[in-house]
């Protein structure tokens, strides 16, 4: 019988045999991945070229040959001859350097330029508390309402002591902050109220007035929004009532995002179950009570990746605000630029704004994709 | 009286009990028109309120409303139109036909390039080749978190920096890159050619109508004749005879450099070739997610039976996926079509003049803000809505057919 026992040892090593040579470590993927037709292989070596060339060509500009500092002479003028020798093989990165606080905080009092500062730290924090789940719940809309009532007093000063600064004045990125984070943070729940009213089916009138504001909206581009904020809001007015600029835009930008979120929101209530509508009924509920305590909390929770994708949209939709002549990031940006001296050199400036759009950007949407896959995964179980 | 208290079983007919409103606040019906009632006089009211203010203030500034400013001499020099104009003699009305024209030829344009970009880089993220889905993931990535406007800036301050004409960049002695814009070659177009043209859409209509005839015979025979030659013949032969035999002249116009610029050919103006690259560059980023998504969407089986059944590669993109994917592509697509004329309107800040920018000129000319206002809005609510209803066509046209 013991020549019939098989052994361990005897199984031919067929389960755990290593790969054969070639299939597995880094030559391998590199023929999977980058050479495995003559075509690809093309392609590889073409783009592989190009890219390279790129990159090279833009370390050499961006880094080796670029101009860090220029000096300046007795009256605070910089000499900016050697960045203008350098105009075709290096960047002129001084003109950051010379301009960054006024992109950064516009004609804000230079002295009390800690405060648009903390205004953005304090925008930041609220993004980064917004973002843990761990906070959502009701007291968020309360974290919300005093942080951006802490910054439109630290704006605008007047009070505790400190110095009250005109809107004139305020500029670069907490206008951007201010627009898009008042802009959604208004627009929300009016945008909640569009979207019940678009889906109600008792109130006809209600649902038509809904229909006809959010395709009016979502029709024309922000800009002519935009324009009719600037120039026709002053002729709304009964005569001697002024609304200034600041304001007027906000509206404006309110007043759009609220079309658009509405019908994110929307989407949220149409794909939940038919069932939540109907045991809330049967349970009794009143309206309010069931949009309240039933509809609304699953929706909106539906919602949260495609609101924060409208989020990015209308942060970078802000910078439209250029256009009516509000002082915002690009538009400091611009400011910046027709300093005669620094005239010719907007590639670096453009390059520094974009790197603070994209930062805010991509650390929101790398946030919204994870967030989808977070809450996915108990739909995926 | 009487029958709202009759037992509704007594009846025969055994209608439901008939519901007649009772004025009372627990009453739905009843509070649904309450409500109603509110809302619209609360709306009503505020617009009445803003329409008085505003109808108080024209007139204490003395401007008096309506279009009549439309067939006044407008004054306004517009740099490029597709229609003969000239700022001493014609009105508001035809600048602003211009801006309308000029708004269409970036948008048609954009649409159909940003289109065929978005395409290919959306496909490209799907490529096995490493580099390529990598270099495709990253210019998606980025350009999609960098604001539209500082892209146009930034594209029309590069092309501003472009040499003189002196020291064009050229291709050959054809095409010519300087600061003041780009120059082609151009076909001096004279009657014959428009007879090509002609001759080469009914060549169209006659693709059209045989490829409809040979899906019928596929259906009834399962053998379908062949179209290529007959394509072929229609599109590429007849209009080339039409051509030879009216004697069409085949000369080219040269940009030529005389003294500061050039002459003749074909001019792209810079604003609208950065306003068009802008463009085209930042929505195919968009398209290429949603392009790439609809593939994706695709189930694998698909390709697998597909290929089971013996389809060559490009048959099996062509047949089977690609009208699967169309379905998940074309909805959000239309909205990225909108979105790109929509976005056209951010010319006003790089000078192309276009519907917005026109508009703006007119009302700061003539004062009459709200008639701009609503001229601008009347044209994208126009094109909007002729994009939605063509999508919406072409979409329930492809859309599955369910029993």
């Amino acid at each position: 019988m013991s020549e019939t026992v098989v052994t361990a040892s005897s199984i031919p090593a067929g389960g755990n045999k290593a790969p054969p040579a070639g299939m597995v470590g880094p030559w391998a993927w590199l023929k999977a991945n980058l050479f495995n037709s003559w075509l690809s292989t093309a392609t590889t070596l073409l783009l592989g070229y190009l890219i390279l060339r790129a990159a090279v060509g833009f370390i050499d500009w961006a880094f080796i040959h670029a101009i860090w500092t220029v000096p300046y002479s007795a009256k605070g003028v910089p000499d900016t001859s050697s960045c203008q020798n350098a105009k075709e093989v290096g960047a002129c990165w001084a003109v950051i350097g010379d301009k960054y606080r006024l992109i950064l905080f516009g004609r804000y009092p230079y002295e009390e330029q800690w405060r648009p500062a903390l205004c953005v730290v304090l925008f930041i924090g609220l993004y980064i508390v917004s973002a843990m789940r761990r906070f959502w719940r009701k007291e968020l809309a309360l974290i919300w309402i005093v942080t951006l009532s802490a910054i439109f007093i630290l704006m605008g000063g007047g009070l505790f002591g400190l110095k009250e600064v005109q809107n004139d004045y305020w500029g670069g990125l907490p206008i951007t902050l201010i627009l898009a984070t008042f802009g959604i943070a208004c627009a929300f729940p009016l945008s909640i109220l569009v979207a019940l009213g678009r889906r109600s089916t008792k109130l006809p009138a209600v649902k038509l007035l809904c229909v006809l504001y959010v395709e009016l909206i979502r029709g024309v581009p922000l800009i002519s929004v935009l324009f009719m904020a600037s120039v026709m809001f002053p002729l709304f007015m009964p005569a001697g009532v002024n609304i200034d600029k600041l304001l007027r835009a906000q509206i404006a930008v309110i007043l759009f995002a609220a079309a658009y979120l509405a019908e994110v929101v929307r989407g949220g209530l149409q794909s939940l179950p038919k069932g939540q509508y109907e045991a809330a009924d049967a349970l009794g509920l009143s309206y309010w009570h069931k949009t309240g305590l039933i509809i609304l909390p699953q929706a909106l929770k539906l919602v949260i990746p495609p609101l924060v994708n409208t989020f990015i949209g209308f942060f970078k939709d802000t910078s439209l605000v250029l256009i009516i002549g509000l002082f915002d990031l690009l538009t400091m940006g611009k400011v910046a630029l027709s300093d005669p001296p620094w005239q010719s050199f907007s590639t670096e400036v453009y390059i520094a704004l974009a790197i603070i759009y994209i930062g805010f950007c991509f650390a929101m949407s790398n946030y919204s994709r994870g967030l989808e896959r977070e809450l996915g995964r108990g739909e995926r179980r | 009286m009487a029958d709202t208290h009759a037992d509704p079983r007594m009846s025969s007919a055994r209608s439901s009990p008939k519901r007649s409103m009772s004025f009372a606040w627990s009453d739905p019906a009843f509070r649904a028109i309450v409500w109603q009632v509110l809302i619209v006089g609360v709306v009503v009211g505020v617009i009445w309120y803003l329409i008085s203010n505003t109808a108080n203030n024209l007139a204490a500034r003395r401007i008096a409303t309506g279009f009549g400013f439309m067939d006044r001499i407008a004054g306004i020099p517009i740099g490029e139109s597709m229609i003969p104009y000239n700022p001493a003699e014609h009105t508001y009305g035809r600048a602003l036909l211009i801006g309308v024209l000029n708004t269409l030829k970036v948008a048609v344009i954009g649409v159909v390039l940003a289109t065929l970009l978005g395409t290919v880089i959306g496909i490209g993220r799907l490529s096995k080749n490493w580099l390529v889905a990598k270099i495709t993931a990253f210019y998606v990535e980025t350009i999609r978190d960098i604001p539209l406007l500082l892209q146009l800036l930034f594209w029309y301050t590069l092309l501003q920096g472009l040499p003189s004409p002196k020291q064009a960049l050229r291709i050959g002695d054809a095409v010519f890159l300087t600061n003041r814009g780009l120059k082609l070659p151009l076909l001096v177009w004279e009657w014959q050619h428009t007879m090509v043209l002609a001759t080469l859409a009914v060549g169209l209509v006659g693709v059209f109508l045989w490829s409809k005839h040979a899906k019928q015979r596929q259906d009834a025979t399962g053998v379908r004749p062949a179209t290529w030659p007959i394509g072929c013949g229609l599109l590429i032969a007849l209009p080339a005879i039409v051509g030879i035999v009216l004697g069409a002249p085949l000369e080219i116009e040269l940009p030529v450099l005389r003294g500061f610029n050039f002459q003749g050919g074909l001019t792209i103006s810079p604003e609208y070739f950065a306003l068009l690259l802008g463009l085209v560059v930042y929505t195919a980023g968009y398209i290429a997610e949603i392009v790439r998504s609809g593939i994706e969407a695709v189930a694998r089986g698909q390709w697998e039976a597909a290929g089971a059944l013996g389809l060559r590669s490009g048959m099996v993109l062509r047949l089977i996926v690609l009208p699967q994917a169309l379905r998940v592509i074309i909805p959000p697509m239309t909205s990225q079509y909108l979105n790109l004329t929509k976005n056209s309107s951010l010319a006003v800040a790089i000078g192309f003049q276009d519907i917005v920018s026109i508009a703006n000129t007119t009302l700061n000319q003539t004062g009459q803000a709200i008639e701009g206002i609503a001229v601008i809005m009347a044209v994208y609510l126009t094109i909007s809505l002729s994009i939605s209803l063509f999508m919406n066509w072409y979409n329930a046209h492809i859309a599955l057919v369910e029993r």
